[in-house]
C-alpha cells in the first residue's frame, strides 16, 4: 500500500493510469505541472493502482494525494 | 541646371547606400540573428525579436533613430542639425535618465517572484551568495586583460545572470557597454541549460544529485509579507546604491504578497512588464551602432561572461558541498546551482538533473529557495561596485 503524493504544489495535467492498473515501481502515474515545467510523478513500489484521487486539471497541495497504489 | 544637378547630387549622397560603412551590414547580420534565435530557436523572443530589429535599424545609415540632442547628423542641403531621434528618446529617458526601464522590469519581477521557499529554508540564501562568486571572478579576469574597475564590474555581473540587474550597473557605471552586456546576459540566461548541466555533473556524483531532500515547512502569510519590507529596509541600509532596484523588487512583491491588490499585482506582472519590455527592447538595441558596437571588447565580454556563467554554478554547488559537512539534513548540491538568478531556468534545470539521478527527487522547490536568494544577491554585488567605483 503506497499513495503516490504530490511533490509539490502544481496542477495535473495528465493521468497516466487508471484504477485496476498493474503499475512498477519508478513508473509515471501522473503528469504534474509547476512553475510552467512539467513533471512525471512516479510510483514508489509496484502494485495495483485501487483509487484515482485526483482529475485533469485539478491544482494540487504539496502531499495531497494522487494516487493509490495497493 | 547645375543648380538642379547640386541638388540631385545631394540626395543622391543623402540616401544611406552612399553612407554605408562595413560595419553597418555586420551588424544587420548580428542583429538578424538575434531575431532568428528568438523566431526560430524560441531563445528569449520577448527580448531577442525587438532588440534584434532596432539593432538592424539604427545600423541604417543617415536614419534620424538615434541622434542624440547634439543633432549629429545634419541635413546637408540646408547645414542644419536634425531633432533628436526617436529611439535617442527612449534610450535617454527610459534608461540613461534614472534607469526607470529596469527598475520597472523589477517592479514585475517581484510580483511573480514567490520567495516562500527561501523563507522555507533560510540556509538556502547562503547558497545564493556563494553563487555570487562568478561575478568576483569575471571581475577579477576582466581586470587582467585590460578592462578598467568600472567596465570589469559591469560584465562581472553578467555572472549573476540577470537581466535588468546587469542594465542598470552597465548604465552606472560602463554606458557605452550597455548592448553588449545586456545581449550577452539575456544569450546565456537562454543557454542556461546547456551551459549549467556539464558543470553541475563534473562537480557532483550520481549519489548526491539522486538525494532527496526533506519536504520544507510552509510559511505563514505574516511572514511573507514582512519579508520584501524587510529586505528593503536591510538591504538599502547596507548597500543604499541598490535602492532603485531592490526597491522595487520587494515593493512588487508586497503587491503579490498582501493579497489586497491584485489588480497592481496583476498590472505589474503583466501589462506593464510587457510595455517595458518594449521599451527596453529599443532601448537596448537603439546602443547596437556598429561604429562603437564592433569592438574586439565586444567579444571579451561574451567570453569572461561564459566564465562567470561556469564559477557562478561551481561556485553554488562546491559551497553546496561544503555546507553539507556541517548539516545534519544533507542537501543536494544541484540546488546550488540555482544560485545563479536565471529565475525559474537554473532552478528548473537543478530539478531535471537531480530526477536524471532519481526519478523520485523532486528538486523544483528546494532550487527556488537559492535561485531567488540569487537574485537578491546579483543585486547586493551590483550595489556594491557602484558604491565603490562610482
Amino acid at each position: 500500500m503506497a499513495d503516490v503524493v504530490a511533490p509539490m504544489v502544481g496542477k495535473v495535467i495528465e493521468i497516466l493510469v487508471k484504477e485496476g492498473d498493474e503499475v512498477e515501481e519508478n513508473q509515471e502515474v501522473v503528469m504534474l505541472e509547476a512553475m510552467k515545467m512539467e513533471m512525471p510523478v512516479v510510483a514508489e513500489a509496484a502494485g495495483k493502482v485501487t483509487a484515482v484521487k485526483v482529475t485533469e486539471g485539478q491544482s494540487v497541495e504539496a502531499d495531497d494525494v494522487l494516487v493509490i497504489i495497493g | 541646371m547645375s543648380d538642379f544637378i547640386t541638388r540631385l547630387e545631394s540626395v543622391v549622397s543623402q540616401t544611406g547606400f552612399m553612407n554605408l560603412m562595413w560595419e553597418h551590414p555586420v551588424m544587420w547580420v548580428v542583429g538578424l540573428v538575434f531575431v532568428y534565435l528568438g523566431i526560430k530557436k524560441n531563445v528569449e523572443p520577448l527580448l531577442l525579436v525587438p532588440i534584434g530589429f532596432t539593432a538592424v535599424l539604427v545600423n541604417l545609415p543617415l536614419a534620424p533613430l538615434m541622434v542624440d540632442e547634439l543633432g549629429q547628423v545634419v541635413d546637408l542641403v540646408t547645414g542644419q542639425h536634425s531633432d533628436p531621434g526617436l529611439l535617442w528618446y527612449f534610450y535617454h529617458y527610459g534608461f540613461e535618465k534614472g534607469e526607470i526601464v529596469p527598475c520597472l522590469i523589477f517592479l514585475g519581477l517581484g510580483a511573480m517572484t514567490d520567495f516562500g521557499p527561501l523563507l522555507s529554508n533560510p540556509k538556502t540564501l547562503l547558497l545564493g551568495a556563494a553563487a555570487q562568486v562568478g561575478v568576483y571572478s569575471a571581475m577579477f579576469g576582466a581586470l587582467l586583460i585590460g578592462f578598467t574597475p568600472k567596465e570589469a564590474a559591469c560584465i562581472g555581473i553578467i555572472g549573476g545572470a540577470d537581466g535588468p540587474t546587469t542594465i542598470y550597473t552597465t548604465l552606472q557605471l560602463a554606458p557605452h557597454l550597455l548592448g553588449a552586456t545586456a545581449l550577452a546576459a539575456y544569450s546565456y540566461m537562454a543557454l542556461v541549460p546547456i551551459v549549467q548541466p556539464p558543470v553541475i555533473r563534473a562537480l557532483t556524483t550520481e549519489e548526491e544529485r539522486g538525494r532527496v531532500m526533506k519536504q520544507t515547512r510552509k510559511v505563514s502569510k505574516a511572514e511573507r509579507i514582512v519579508f520584501p519590507i524587510a529586505v528593503a529596509i536591510v538591504v538599502i541600509l547596507l548597500v543604499p546604491p541598490a535602492a532603485p532596484l531592490i526597491g522595487l523588487l520587494m515593493l512588487g512583491n508586497l503587491f503579490r504578497e498582501s493579497g489586497v491588490v491584485e489588480r497592481l499585482s496583476d498590472a505589474a506582472q503583466n501589462s506593464l512588464m510587457n510595455i517595458v519590455t518594449i521599451f527596453l527592447g529599443l532601448g537596448v538595441g537603439a546602443t547596437m551602432d556598429g561604429t562603437k558596437f564592433l569592438q574586439p571588447k565586444v567579444i571579451a565580454i561574451y567570453v569572461l561572461g561564459l566564465f562567470a556563467f561556469v564559477c557562478s554554478t561551481a561556485g553554488g554547488v562546491l559551497f553546496a558541498k561544503f555546507f553539507n559537512l556541517f548539516l545534519k539534513d544533507k542537501i543536494n548540491p544541484v540546488i546550488g546551482a540555482a544560485g545563479v538568478s536565471a529565475v525559474p531556468m537554473a532552478a528548473r534545470v537543478a530539478h531535471q538533473i537531480g530526477q536524471q539521478a532519481n526519478r523520485r527527487n523532486y528538486l523544483l522547490m528546494h532550487a527556488m529557495g537559492p535561485n531567488v536568494a540569487g537574485v537578491i544577491g546579483t543585486i547586493i554585488a551590483a550595489g556594491l561596485f557602484i558604491a565603490m567605483l562610482k
